[in-house]
């Protein structure tokens, strides 16, 4: 296990109060101008060599991304922070336990960052139903600016730097960061085509550098203890303490700081209880969030929980959202469940996603039934490859791709499912219903 | 129901705050100043008129105010779900019907609503509630759970949901966040790790 000196988020579960005098006695915002001291490019070469990757669920490095931001912005061109706090994805809930107990860790993370990639300001964007959150953010800033921490002269560095806090109003793809921009700039939050890249134009036209709000609130810890401490836990390419959150079919549900590439199983027994019902009974997992695919029980069981061990499982790390599920789950209406998420969510600017996504749930639910010819268990299967990588964001994928792990790993269970079906009930043969 | 609001303006405090919020973004981008001056808005008609909602005149003065043509505010208003285009309920009851809830049965806390006679979608006779299905709201570690209004009701079952209904109904605000006796996301029972802070 962790040791509890290793771990960042030492009030993730709010046993002691948010509120900046106890986050200064827990060690934020202590000597912060002595960090901003080493320079702007010092901080992104830690961050750098810490070997932090993004946790938004991409896992792109996160001091590269920021030396990617112009080194002189033009005073009429300023460059922007933007932290991602529209914690959407199904089955992820870490962002919230940092911004509602660790406000202070954020905002400090916030002005380490935005200094280094020389931002005049940033922007968090928190989703709507975050509306407590929303109230701790909001607070927590104006506490920072009383203390002179933020401002014309942040922490007394002479360096002009500026934290606000934007909510969103319930949509899930305000979390692509091109999308957010554009509801940041008070539009549809649909997404943009890249290129240009937001470190090019982002906000208002502005170099701007979109970062989670885990990977933000990471940076003070890393500073204050080194790049060298962070990369020693957890492997190679996979470094770093991580927030998992642990949901579904398990004895104790919760979210948990742990080192990165910690076994499936260690997870699962040392924070959480167990699997429901014991071991034998875990039926599979979704490891990262509702975007990436199912894994069995016996591939993921002593998996590590990184980017690289669940890759290998055809999977993700994703935001390290697991949701687990045991015998007694309906499998494919678990997935199915997941196909209407993305099909409530599709911001319709993308044909394949927007008509696609209503599709593939409608197949889906007959799938459930198993009110469907067999052939079309490979119809749906060809629709996903033509709905991936044909949109503007990701969304697409991402509808694709639990489909595309359940088909992998549960066939069988479909095609008995529509076996059966077919031996109670009268069908007419080989006349294949339209998906609509 | 339109001209009934053609006469909105805000509250002096919250016309203070439209100007605190609108100087957050730079000049000349006022237009980014859309969405929260539509919460306040939609805050303010909920103090108003004991319902949070956003009827078109309201939908155009805040349009109005940052020069944004009416087109352009009614598309934001459309296009994101929490600014409701129509009165609803008192009470908001938006229980998240995703994966991660619907594993630990959320189908039991919406058949706790069905039980004291609310319908997906609707509102009830009385003005109430109005009831809604909604998408992941982010407290999965804590399944299944409901947003009302503005506070969540996390770790439910049938019964602790027909509790917090008939506590509303009685006029009174059940406790917030889990309802089994959880810190947070802490497991339960106690932490795992960090002991001496709990």
């Amino acid at each position: 296990m962790l040791a509890d000196a290793d771990r960042i988020f030492t009030n993730l579960y709010g046993f002691k109060p948010w509120g900046i005098t106890h986050a200064i006695s827990r060690g934020d915002w202590v000597d912060t101008r002595t960090l901003m001291a080493i320079g702007q490019d010092a901080i992104i070469a830690a961050i750098k060599e810490s070997g932090l990757r993004g946790r938004g669920g991409a896992g792109f490095p996160t001091g590269m991304k920021w030396s990617f931001m112009p080194k002189e912005p033009k005073p009429d061109r300023p460059n922007f922070l933007v932290v991602n706090a529209d914690e959407s994805e199904p089955g992820s809930c870490k962002d919230r336990e940092i911004i509602r107990h660790e406000p202070h860790k954020l905002i400090e993370g916030a002005l380490l960052a935005g200094f280094a990639m020389r931002a005049r300001a940033a922007y968090i964007y928190i989703r709507g139903e975050y509306v407590r959150e929303a109230q701790i953010l909001f607070a927590a800033v104006e506490e920072a600016y009383h203390k002179g921490f933020l401002g014309k002269n942040a922490c007394g560095t002479g360096y002009e730097f500026d934290v606000f806090v934007h909510r969103g109003a319930g949509a899930y793809i305000c979390g692509e960061e091109t999308a957010m921009l554009e509801s940041l700039e008070g539009k549809k939050g649909q997404p943009r085509l890249k290129p240009p890249f937001p470190a090019g134009a982002g906000l208002y036209g502005c170099p701007t550098t979109v970062n989670n709000v885990e990977s933000i609130a990471v940076v003070p810890t890393i500073l204050r203890r080194g790049a060298n401490w962070f990369s020693a836990i957890g492997r190679p390419n996979n470094v770093g303490t991580k927030l998992f959150q642990i949901s579904g079919h398990v004895n104790r549900p919760c979210v948990v700081e742990e080192a990165m590439g910690i076994p499936f199983r260690t997870l699962i027994e040392d924070h959480c209880g167990g699997v429901r019902g014991g071991w034998d009974n875990l039926l599979a997992v979704i490891p990262g969030g509702s975007s990436v695919p199912l894994v069995p029980a016996e591939q993921i069981m002593d998996a590590p929980m990184d980017f690289d061990g669940l890759k290998e499982l055809k999977s993700g790390l994703g935001t390290a959202a697991v949701i687990v599920m045991d015998k007694s789950t309906d499998i494919v209406k678990a997935i199915a469940r997941l196909s209407y998420f993305y099909k409530h969510e599709s911001c319709g600017q993308c044909t394949p996603c927007r008509e696609g996504t209503g599709w593939m749930w409608r197949v889906m639910e007959r799938l459930v039934t198993g009110d469907a010819a067999p052939h079309e268990i490979d119809l749906l299967l060809e629709v996903t490859t033509q709905v991936e990588g044909h949109t503007i964001c990701a969304l697409g994928d991402a509808a694709a791709w639990p489909i595309q792990g359940l088909i992998r790993h549960f066939r069988p269970e479909i095609e008995r499912r529509i076996a059966r079906r077919r031996g109670f009930v009268q069908v007419p043969e080989a006349l294949p219903q339209a998906a609509e | 129901m339109t001209s009934n609001f053609a006469n909105f303006t805000w509250t002096d405090a919250n016309a203070a705050e439209a100007q605190r919020i609108i100087a957050r973004y730079p000049k000349g981008r006022e237009h980014s100043a859309i969405m929260p001056l539509l919460w306040l808005a939609q805050y303010q008609m909920r103090e108003q008129t004991g319902v949070a909602w956003l009827p078109l005149p309201v939908i155009e003065y805040v349009a109005a105010q940052i020069g944004m043509p009416k087109i352009r505010a009614l598309e934001v208003a459309t296009f994101y779900t929490m600014y409701n285009l129509k009165p609803i309920g008192r009470f908001h009851v938006q229980v998240c019907g995703t994966t991660p809830c619907w594993l630990r049965g959320s189908d039991e806390v919406f058949r706790a609503c069905a039980d004291r006679g609310l319908k997906k979608g609707e509102t009830t006779a009385d003005g109430l509630f109005t009831l809604s299905e909604v998408e992941c709201l982010g407290a999965c570690a804590n399944a299944p759970m409901v947003q009302v209004n503005d506070d969540n009701y996390e770790d439910l079952t049938y019964e602790t949901m027909l509790t917090i209904l008939d506590e509303l109904i009685a006029g009174r605000t059940p406790k917030p966040g889990s309802q089994i006796g959880r810190t947070a996301s802490c497991p339960e029972g106690g932490p795992t790790t960090l002991k001496e802070m709990a």
